[in-house]
């Protein structure tokens, strides 16, 4: 038997809006196990993508525990938060969240200077990563001259960057045509199979769902239904 | 990791260069005026010190009517050849000269100007004045006791310089020249002193003056004093002015004359410098202080425009800590180039202005004195306004909820 990698215990995410509190998550449980691949799906406002910032430490509970890897994060500091972000956890977004300032390849590294990897080895971890998404000839390229394919194989590649055991996919395919999308699904699942990331997948498409281990079902803030 | 975050702020600042540059020249025109005016004053009050240094700390001068009016405008009560005697026999006083100064119309061929006249005192006050103005021939000779109609210019005057004051035909030794209608021969031109009064000046012998100008026998515009090696100057200045109070009856406080030293008269000068610098100070402070709020609202638009790459950048590890780095970095980076830029422009003004002034004045005195350390503290202390006024809007990055930053939509 796996053990957990992620724990959310009782959490509640209450939002302030004007004079209303809306609950977000109402006392959500919710296991995964290492190596899984998880998908959350959920009509828009269920509190899928609370969920996810909770367990990749972008955001606390208002209530409740969040066990990553064993250890309680409710209650840490933000620099904490920052160092797990950084070194266990690789985010993936809907809208590939690079910066067009700067290069393919200066975005990946960008990751890997914030936990203070010395350059020569952070240029070959990023040049490894391209290698991984077929983009070594557009490394030096900014992800204004790319397309959206090639920009989300860069963020995954920066999701891999310091080799974290958990990646947050939220809609990952969600700005991306079918075909495309297929190619960062096939690319995802190959990620869990072959080098046993954890992955945690928000949708709201039901043919990305077949990729995953575990399907939990989310409304209203909390779990309906796992499958 | 410092070298990296630079990089970083570094590319922020060259991705925006036109809003980069636009903060940086309130920075670049404060630093310009600073370095170019402090080192154009810091120059000008060593050429002066140097200048008054020549005439010595044991020289005293007399003026009527006081202050640094121009002597000989016939306003004040002039000084008189009774003062004269009476000071030769004060106690420490070596040697003491009578001078006139006044302005004359001054024909060469067919050019006309007016000029300034000095008299040149006989006997042993010669020497004083030789020796106080380095007075020196470049070409014929000196004047000498008994030189009737006869004159020696100043540098400025004989032409061929590019100073305002003289005449634009050359005049040689051995030329004759026309003062108030009256002819004179000119017997030696003077080598440039550096002052740009005593290089306009035409000398000649007191008597001529006197005949030229009008001046009765009995009146004097300035006095100068050589104090005796042994003798304190200072107990010889009271004495002096004791002696005139008396002598012209008036109340101490309410003297029609002044008696200066060398140095007083530096630091007369050096006060009115002062009060000139103090306003360029502030103006300069002023700039760079709305230089400072520039560079503080550009941040500010940086932070609001870059705010989802924040959030992206908390997402994939950056802390708070992390993110003011960024910021901060970025603002002082803007001070610093601003500053580096505004010492750059200073040096350039400062040499060109005084170059221009020395062209036009044709005077050595003017000269850019330009201190590392002012180069060096206007670089370091820009950077230092760049990151102060940076702070706010660099906390303010760091403070943003990535969550919400990453809702940012752009």
């Amino acid at each position: 038997m796996k053990k957990n990698i992620i724990e959310l215990r009782n959490v509640w995410k209450t939002y302030r809006m004007g004079d209303v509190d809306v609950n977000a998550l109402r006392g959500m449980n919710f296991d995964v196990k290492k190596g899984e691949f998880v998908a959350i799906m959920g009509p828009s406002g269920s509190g899928k993508s609370t969920a996810v910032n909770m367990v990749g430490c972008l955001d606390i509970p208002t209530k409740g525990e969040v066990f990553l890897d064993g250890k309680n994060i409710a209650h840490l500091h933000e620099s904490e938060l920052a160092q797990i972000r950084g070194r266990k956890i690789g985010f993936i977004f809907q809208t590939f969240n690079l910066i067009h300032t700067i290069s393919a390849k200066e975005n990946i590294t960008l990751a890997m200077v914030f936990q203070g990897v010395p350059v020569d080895k952070r240029n070959k971890r990023a040049e490894e990563l391209l290698n991984k998404v077929n983009l070594s000839h557009r490394i030096n390229h900014r992800p204004t001259e790319m397309s959206g394919g090639e920009r989300q194989r860069v963020a995954i590649a920066r999701a891999l960057a310091n080799n974290p055991d958990v990646i947050l996919a939220d809609e990952p395919t969600g700005n991306l045509d079918s075909k495309t999308g297929k190619m960062i699904m096939d690319f995802l699942r190959k990620l869990n199979k072959e080098d046993g990331k954890t992955i945690i997948m928000v949708t709201h498409d039901e043919s990305l769902a077949k990729y995953a281990d575990k399907i939990a079902h989310l409304r209203d803030g909390i779990i309906i239904k796992e499958s | 990791m410092l070298i990296d975050y630079a990089k970083f702020a570094f590319n922020g600042i060259r991705n925006r260069k036109l809003r980069s540059w636009l903060t940086m020249i309130g920075i670049i025109i404060g630093i310009t005026a600073v370095v170019s005016l402090i080192s154009i004053g810091q120059g000008l009050k060593v050429a002066i010190s140097s200048q008054f240094g020549d005439i010595g700390t044991d020289k005293l001068t007399v003026t009527a009517s006081g202050g640094l009016g121009p002597p000989g405008t016939g306003v004040a009560k002039p000084l008189t050849k009774d003062n004269l005697e009476k000071i030769e026999n004060v106690k420490g006083v070596k040697v003491a000269a009578g001078r006139l100064i006044g302005s004359a119309k001054v024909e060469y061929k067919d050019e006309g100007i007016f000029g300034n006249v000095a008299s040149m005192p006989g006997g042993d006050g010669r020497e004083i004045m030789e020796s106080s103005f380095d007075l020196e021939a470049k070409k014929g000779r000196l004047l000498r006791d008994g030189d009737k109609r006869k004159v020696v210019l100043g540098d400025s005057i004989a032409g061929e310089s590019m100073a305002f004051s003289g005449f634009e035909k050359k005049i040689d030794t051995g030329s004759k020249i026309m003062i108030e209608g009256e002819e004179f021969e000119v017997v030696g031109l003077l080598e440039k002193t550096g002052s740009f009064t005593v290089d306009a000046l035409i000398f000649m012998e007191e008597d001529d003056l006197r005949e030229v100008l009008d001046i009765s026998n009995e009146e004097y515009n300035i006095i100068m004093i050589q104090v005796h090696p042994n003798a304190d100057i200072k107990i010889v200045d009271e004495d002096i002015e004791k002696l005139l109070r008396k002598e012209r009856d008036v109340k101490k406080g309410e003297e029609d004359f002044t008696v200066q030293t060398p140095q007083a008269t530096i630091d007369q000068i050096n006060s009115a410098l002062f009060a000139v610098q103090l306003f360029v100070y502030i103006i300069a402070a002023i700039s760079i202080l709305v230089g400072g709020i520039g560079i503080m609202n550009t941040m500010f638009t940086s932070v609001l425009e870059r705010t989802k790459d924040i959030g992206i950048m908390k997402s994939i590890g950056a802390k708070n800590s992390t993110i003011f780095t960024l910021f901060f970095i970025e603002s002082g980076l803007i001070g610093s180039v601003g500053g580096i830029m505004g010492a750059v422009f200073g040096i350039a003004m400062a040499t060109g202005l005084a170059s221009v002034g020395r062209l036009l004045l044709g005077s050595e005195l003017i000269r850019a004195e330009i201190s590392i350390w002012l180069i060096l503290g206007s670089i370091f202390g820009s950077f230092l306004l760049g990151t102060i006024f940076g702070v706010i809007p660099a906390i303010r990055a760091s403070k943003l909820n990535p969550v919400d930053a990453l809702r940012d939509a752009k």
